[in-house]
This record gives C-alpha cells, sequence and structure tokens, in this order.
C-alpha cells in the first residue's frame, strides 16, 4: 500500500498511489456531472437536515424547521379514515342488530372492524383464533354452545357489560355455591359421576341423580340442560367450559368456578362492541335473532345505510377487499 | 513532477457525422420499429366482455392484473414475468455472447433515443462540422434561435415518451382525456415529468457518458464475449500502415477520420475493441462508403471476431500498430514486437486519436494461404447453442404453463387455530379457507362438495346453500366447515383424507384440492388431555 504517487507509463496519468498486488490504481478524474451531482446530493443532504427530524439526540432528535412527524401523519390518516367511517360507525351505532346480517356492506364491514376490535381486546383471554383455553375457563367462541346465550344481541351484551364484574351494575351475574362445605366426599364423588353420566362420559347412579335434584337442579334445570338466562351451562352437551374430567368436575363440584369477564362498553364504544359481536356471532356458532322482523319492509329499511369503504390495508389486494362478505383469517 | 490529476474532466463534446449504408438502414428501421410499439401499443383495444379493460396491454397495479393480449396474468402468477425476465437475460447472453453488444447498439433505449435526439439536431444545427462551429461560436442571437429550437423539440419528444409509458399503466383513451383536462390523478403527472426529465437529459446532454459511466452492462459484456465474438473490428492487418498518401506497400486505411467522426462515442475503433463501443455499426458504413471511393472491398472495419486475425508465422513481424499515441511517443514503449494481439487490446479510457503521420515500422504482410472462419461459424458456436437451448427451454416451459392454467382456481387452507372445534352434541367440526378466483368479467357460481371414505358433511359460513356467488374479476374468501358426527370414525381418527370440490354452476367444470381432517384423536394424543 501507499506507494509513491507517480505518472503511469502507458496512459500518462497520475496513480493514487495506492496499490494491490502490484496493480496501480489510477487516479482518473471523474466526469463533471458526476462531480455537479455529488455535490448536489451533499447539498440536498444539508437542506433534508434542515428541514426534517434527522440527527440523533439523546432522548429524541431534531425537529426540523418544517415540523414534519410521521406520527402526525398516522394521526391523521386515522382520523381521515374514521371521518370517512363515520356514517358507517353511526349506522352500526344505530342498527337494529338482528337484521344486520341482511344489509352486506354494513355486515361486511362490522365483522371486518370487530376481528381487530377482537384481536386487539379479547384474543389475550379468547385467544387468536377465539377458540378459548379450556383449562382457564375461557370459553370457546367457535362452538355453538353459549352460557349467557349466542344470538348477536347476547353476544353485544355480554361485551357491553362483561361477566360477573364489579364495574358494571349491569354485568351478567351468577354464583355456584361451592359445595365443599355442604356436601360430604361420598355425595361430590357420587355427583360427579351424576353430572359426567349426563353427557354420556361414565355411569350416571341413582344417589347422584337424587343429590343432582336436590342441590343443583334449581339452576341447572331437572334434565341438567342448564339456563340460559342464569348463566347455568348446559351440562348434558359435549362441551365442557372447565374440561369433563372427573376431577376438573369435582373440582367445580367443590370450589364452584367464578369466571369474569369485565364490561368493555365504556371502553370500545357502541360502534365497536357491536362489531365485535359481529365478528364473534360469524365464527361459526352464531345462533339466528329470534322474533326479528322478516318483513320486506324492515330489510329494506336495514340495507338503506352508507356502502363500506375500507382502508387499504397490506396485505388485502383491493380486488379482494371488494368481494364482501369475507371472513377474516388467522 | 506533472500538474496533479484534476479532480474532473469535462465531457468531450461529440458531434456524430451523417452517414448512410446498410447498418445505419438496418438502424433506422429498429428504431422505427421500437419506437413505434412504445407509442402505439398502449393504443391497441381488446374486447375482454364487460367489466373488464379494454386495453390489450394493460398493467393494472391496483387491481393487481397484467392483461396482455389474451393472457390475463394474477399476483400469483408472476411467475410468467420472472420466466420473461429470465428469457430476456438469456437473450441478453446470446445475443452479447455472438454480436457483442447488439442490444447497445440497435435496441437500447438509451441508444434510440439519443440517436433520436441526435437526428432532430441535425436537422436544426446541420451535420457535424456546422455543429461544431455553432458549439464554437458566441451566444448570438442565431445560436440562441437554433439552440432553443432543438431544446424545444427535444422537449416535446421527452413528454411524448414520458407520455406514453403512463397509457400502459391505465386505460389510454380515458387518461389522454383526464391529462388534458388536468383531472389526472398526480402520480402520472410526477411520473411523466420525471421520465420527460430523463429523456431530455439523458438523450440530449448525457449520451455516451450513459452508457461508459452509468450503465453497468459494458462491465459485464465482457464475461459475455469470448475471441469467437462477433465485434466491429477494424483488420489492422489490410488497413496498417495507414496514410494519407497511397504510397507503395501502404495499407487501405487512408486515415479519412471517417470512422471516428461518425462515431456517436466519440472514439477511435482503430485502437482495438474498446469497452466505449456500442456495436453501433455506423463506422463500418463509413468505411465503406470511402473503400467503394476508392475503389478497395468493403470490410476494412467490419463485424469480426478476435479469432478472425491471421495468425503470426514464425519469421513474419506482427502486423500490428502499436497502441495509442502514447505509445509511439513514449520511447520506453514503442512496439511490442511479437505480440501478435496487441492491436486489439483494449484501451485503458479514451485517448485522443493518435497522431497517424509517424508510421509503425510494418514490414510484412500476413500468411496468404490462411482464412478466417465464415460467418455462422461465429454465430452458431456452443455457447450460443447452450444459451439457445435454454432460452427454448424457458419459453416452451411458460406457453405450456399458460395453457394448462386451470380454468377454475381454489385454494383450500384448514384453520390450524384450533384444529377443531367441538359442538355441543358431540360432533367435530373443521373449519377451512377457501378462496375462489373468478377471472371472468362476470359473476359466477360455485358449488362445494367433498368427497370422502367416511362421512362428513359440509356447510358454508353465512349461506344457507351451498353454493358461493363469486364477483366478476375477483378472489372471494370463503369459511367452509366440514363435520363429522359424534363417535363416528373420522371424529375418533387422527386424520382423514378429504377431497374439497368445487364445480361452476353455469359450465359443470369441476375442480378440487385435497386437505385433510383433523379428529379428536390428534388433539388428545397431543396434549394427553381427554374429554
Ligand atoms: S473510415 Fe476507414 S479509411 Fe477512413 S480512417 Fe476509418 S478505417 Fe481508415
Ligand atoms: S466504434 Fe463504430 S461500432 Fe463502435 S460505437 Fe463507434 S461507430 Fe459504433
Amino acid at each position: 500500500m501507499a506507494d509513491e504517487k507517480r505518472i503511469d507509463e502507458a496512459t500518462g496519468t497520475e496513480t493514487t498511489g495506492h496499490t494491490w498486488d502490484g496493480i496501480e490504481e489510477l487516479n482518473t478524474p471523474l466526469p463533471r456531472w458526476w462531480l455537479w451531482t455529488f455535490y448536489a446530493t451533499v447539498a440536498w443532504g444539508i437542506v433534508y437536515v434542515i428541514l426534517f427530524p434527522a440527527w440523533p439526540m439523546v432522548s429524541s432528535a431534531t425537529q426540523g424547521v418544517l415540523g414534519y412527524s410521521t406520527r402526525a401523519e398516522v394521526a391523521a390518516e386515522i382520523e381521515r379514515v374514521n371521518l370517512s367511517n363515520a356514517d358507517l360507525l353511526e349506522s352500526l351505532r344505530t342498527v337494529d342488530l338482528g337484521v344486520l346480517e341482511r344489509n352486506e356492506a354494513l355486515h361486511g364491514f362490522a365483522v371486518r372492524a370487530g376481528a381487530s376490535v377482537f384481536a386487539n381486546n379479547c384474543s389475550q383471554c379468547h385467544g387468536r383464533g377465539a377458540a378459548g383455553v379450556q383449562a382457564a375457563g375461557y370459553p370457546n367462541l367457535l362452538d355453538d354452545d353459549w352460557l349467557w346465550g349466542g344470538q348477536i344481541t347476547d353476544i353485544a351484551d355480554t361485551v357491553r357489560h362483561g361477566i360477573r364484574n364489579e364495574d358494571d351494575p349491569d354485568a351478567r351475574y351468577s354464583e355456584m355455591p361451592a359445595f365443599d362445605e355442604i356436601l360430604a366426599d361420598e355425595e361430590i364423588a357420587a355427583l360427579v359421576s351424576h353430572v359426567r353420566g349426563l353427557s354420556g362420559l361414565a355411569e350416571g347412579e341413582a344417589e347422584g341423580a337424587q343429590l343432582f335434584l336436590d342441590n343443583c337442579s334449581a339452576c341447572h334445570g331437572e334434565d341438567g340442560r342448564g339456563d340460559r338466562e342464569l348463566g347455568a351451562p348446559n351440562l348434558t352437551d359435549a362441551i365442557w367450559l372447565y374440561g369433563g374430567t372427573p376431577e376438573a368436575v369435582e373440582h367445580t363440584i367443590r370450589y364452584s368456578r367464578f369466571g369474569v369477564m369485565p364490561p368493555w362498553g365504556d371502553r370500545l364504544g357502541e360502534a365497536q362492541v357491536r362489531a365485535v359481536a359481529a365478528y364473534v356471532h360469524g365464527l361459526g356458532g352464531g345462533e339466528a335473532q329470534v322474533g326479528v322482523p322478516l318483513s320486506e319492509a324492515a330489510a329494506e329499511e336495514a340495507a338503506d345505510v352508507p356502502e363500506a369503504s375500507f382502508p387499504a390495508s397490506a396485505d388485502e389486494t383491493p380486488a379482494e377487499a371488494d368481494a364482501a362478505p369475507v371472513r377474516p383469517v388467522d | 513532477m506533472t500538474q496533479p490529476a484534476p479532480l474532473f474532466a469535462a465531457q468531450e463534446p461529440i458531434f456524430p457525422r451523417r452517414v448512410s449504408g446498410r447498418f445505419r438502414t438496418l438502424k433506422w428501421w429498429i428504431m422505427g420499429l421500437t419506437l413505434g410499439i412504445y407509442y402505439l401499443v398502449p393504443w391497441i383495444r381488446w374486447d375482454r366482455g364487460p367489466n373488464l379493460p379494454d386495453q390489450a396491454v394493460l398493467v393494472d397495479l391496483a387491481g393487481r392484473r397484467f392483461y396482455f393480449f389474451w393472457i390475463e396474468i394474477w399476483p400469483h402468477e408472476f411467475y410468467f414475468v420472472a420466466g420473461l425476465l429470465i428469457m430476456a437475460g438469456l437473450g441478453l447472453f446470446l445475443f452479447t455472447s455472438a454480436l457483442g453488444r447488439v442490444w447497445c447498439g440497435y435496441t437500447c433505449p438509451q441508444t434510440v433515443w439519443t440517436d433520436l435526439f441526435i437526428l432532430v439536431e441535425r436537422w436544426i444545427e446541420g451535420d457535424r462540422n456546422a455543429r461544431f462551429r455553432l458549439w464554437k461560436a458566441k451566444w448570438d442571437a442565431r445560436k440562441w434561435r437554433l439552440r432553443l429550437t432543438k431544446w424545444l423539440v427535444w422537449l416535446l419528444i421527452a413528454v411524448a415518451t414520458g407520455g406514453a409509458w403512463v397509457f400502459y399503466f391505465a386505460d389510454a383513451p380515458t387518461l389522454a382525456r383526464e391529462l388534458l383536462t388536468l383531472d389526472a390523478h398526480p402520480v402520472a403527472y410526477a411520473t411523466i415529468a420525471v421520465l420527460t426529465g430523463t429523456t431530455f437529459v439523458l438523450g440530449g446532454f448525457l449520451r455516451e457518458q450513459v452508457c461508459i459511466y452509468m450503465c453497468p452492462w459494458p462491465r459485464i459484456q465482457g464475461a459475455m464475449m469470448d475471441e469467437g465474438t462477433l465485434t466491429v473490428g477494424y483488420r489492422d492487418w489490410r488497413g496498417e500502415p495507414r496514410g494519407k498518401k497511397r504510397v507503395k506497400g501502404a495499407g487501405d486505411c487512408i486515415d479519412c477520420m471517417a470512422c471516428v467522426n461518425v462515431c456517436p462515442m466519440g472514439i477511435d475503433i482503430r485502437e482495438g475493441q474498446q469497452m466505449e463501443c456500442i456495436t453501433c455499426a455506423l463506422c463500418i458504413d463509413a468505411c465503406d462508403d470511402v473503400m467503394a471511393k476508392i475503389g478497395k472491398p468493403r470490410g476494412l472495419i467490419d463485424y469480426l471476431a478476435l479469432d478472425d486475425r491471421p495468425p503470426v508465422l514464425p519469421g513474419e513481424h506482427a502486423p500490428v500498430r502499436p497502441m495509442g499515441s502514447d505509445a509511439l511517443d513514449d520511447p520506453n514503449t514503442t512496439g511490442r514486437p511479437g505480440s501478435g494481439d496487441t492491436a486489439v487490446e483494449p484501451v485503458e479510457g479514451r485517448t485522443a486519436p493518435a497522431p497517424h503521420a509517424a508510421a509503425a515500422p510494418f514490414v510484412t504482410r500476413h500468411s496468404e494461404v490462411w482464412a478466417p472462419q465464415p460467418v455462422w461459424r461465429h454465430i452458431f458456436r456452443p455457447r450460443t447453442i447452450l444459451y439457445s437451448v435454454a432460452w427454448l427451454a424457458i419459453g416452451v416451459a411458460l406457453v405450456f404453463a399458460l395453457f394448462v392454467r386451470p380454468e377454475i382456481e381454489m385454494t383450500a387452507a384448514p384453520v390450524r387455530n384450533p384444529t377443531f372445534v367441538t359442538l355441543s352434541d358431540g360432533a367435530i367440526r373443521n373449519a377451512y379457507d377457501v378462496r375462489l378466483r373468478n377471472k371472468h368479467g362476470e359473476a359466477r357460481e360455485f358449488h362445494l362438495s367433498l368427497t370422502s371414505e367416511t362421512a362428513l358433511a359440509i356447510s358454508l359460513e353465512g349461506e344457507d346453500d351451498r353454493i358461493v356467488t363469486v364477483p366478476p374479476d375477483a378472489t372471494r374468501q370463503q369459511r367452509v366447515y366440514v363435520t363429522a358426527a359424534p363417535g363416528s370414525d373420522a371424529a375418533t381418527r387422527a386424520l382423514t383424507d378429504l377431497r374439497l370440490w368445487v364445480e361452476d354452476v353455469a359450465s359443470g367444470e369441476r375442480a378440487y384440492r385435497d386437505t385433510i381432517f383433523n379428529g379428536k384423536e390428534s388433539f388428545d394424543e397431543r396434549t394427553g388431555a381427554a374429554g
């Protein structure tokens, strides 16, 4: 390296003095336009640093005289989308939930909005795919079993007020007594096999049936089919909120369970509550609305809401976005 | 000590002289063809039926479709585009290995537009000498008038060029109307502005600088070429020693500089193969003209290969002229006796035309018995044949893929979060996300069904029947449920194969996707849980 600068004989050009393996670098001048372009980029860089946030400081960065900020841009973009969806959100806030499904545009909007509401607020307990967590008693929202009702209005109610919380006076509330103190161990054992027998998991016993009639039928019904008014689960079906093993059932009887869901009405607002209800209702277990006016006029009235406009998102092509209704994928 | 090297080298102005001949004519034809294709193709109409664009060639970025006459490419079929790009690359290799930088000389947009700009320049300012005088002249009214006229015409061409580009991305007549009424999207105007600027600057002012300094291809081409490649070269064994005086024993070159004057790259091809040469062959036309005038056979400058050089026989002196002026002027490097191929060594950088008065010491001519290879032998060589075969193979594969493209396109992805759901009656339900593509201009109905060795029921989310309507030219995602009865084989077994069928209700065409059904067993096994 760092050899002497000298004049290359073959070309008559000065060398830079850099040598690699005996190959010397010529100090060939740059084309003028190239140099100008280079100076222009330097000038551009300086101007940019003055105009835009650029130079990192200890806890922030230089602000730039234009006051540009991507954060403000995002806020403005969110504002823009909210504005453009304002009438949709308003329709969603007021529409009769029972006929929401008849309006493809509004329903599609609700389901898509509901998917992100769910991902942000509900997936922590109910899971990203809404399958719940059995061991912890977070219900599976994909099946057709509902503790408090599976019509879209029921779901919206549950979301709005929550379950067994002290924050919302309208929260759905029920309490199962802990039979640990009340019943003897053998009685509990008999009850466990009777309860499991209701859904065919075990041989029922006569003793257990009597105990059930005396202690449980008030809420769960004489046949064990539960009562949605009270949030008492149906014990005859194949679905177990906390699992159907003898141990799980025994634990429930002895110590009772107390699943809590916070109220979301104030936090999310009515439109988002309805959106997430529409989403959950569409996950595969939603029940048809009872007592919905089926007249043409009502359906038409429901359909009289603006077209949905979805902000383009990264993973959906606009063409596909148009192909409503779309079920969000996990 | 000499002066330190300057920081920059000013661009040397080049004023290529007008030339005519067979290669120039070929270039005019290719220029007309390529410019014609470029400017006119967006205006070709193609009726695809309702809801689909009527433009023959359209890149619909918003809708993510590429339309090429009867072919419609969706994003998931991008391999067609990738295949075409590979073919373009191989084609470039093929032509470069056979014919040097012909792409650069004839079809490269930089060359085509520069040629067009030089044509305009010649119309307005005159041929080489007039342009040279004008360049040197003071900025008086005439010079201003000529320059402004030239720049204006250039600008019009540049606007048309940028303007033509945007028509490939939107319906041309609509966009043209919007552009004129100032209703078009700002992106369209910005694109036109940028392309106008680049065309104007690159074609009008930077010209050969683009080919020498900006474009990577001249640096890469060396790897594509070998001694059998036909490139533009000078038969120095025939032309040297050159001189204006037709003395006895002199070569055919009369040093008229015609070849240098017409060269758009400003080089002297007689100094051998050079990186700057774009094999545009204008120097061939110029020299052939001269040869015709002085009654010598054409081909002093010609498409020839390095291995066309006659061999140096024992006892003969190398039929070479030493490289460049410095070699002549510098006593240390005069001549390089015995090295028969020095004359075709590339020249480092661009050197000024050599003062040829001091003729090199030529003694003998090449062996008479030697004959160069015929042209076709340069073109059909193992290397070019290999490139052609690879090129054709990809082409055939693409055409084949084009014709076996399925009419109905469906994907079925089992939902794995969760893998199955237990229903209240104990039935096991799996969900699948089925995507159906409708490539037609009208909505189509698809009927979904399944086959499996065991009993399974299929139902569609949000649809009472098993029919999905897919809007025109769109993809629809539909969640499909498959349910196994409580305690049934499929419900208890870990995995069950099943086949999802889709049938176009109107045409009866069918397609299927194979997938699996997850039973309870798989779950129990995995988690050790029961119930
Ligand atoms: S045009 Fe032909 S004759 Fe004239 S200088 Fe060039 S090579 Fe020599
Ligand atoms: S040397 Fe001849 S072929 Fe090469 S660029 Fe110049 S005119 Fe074209």
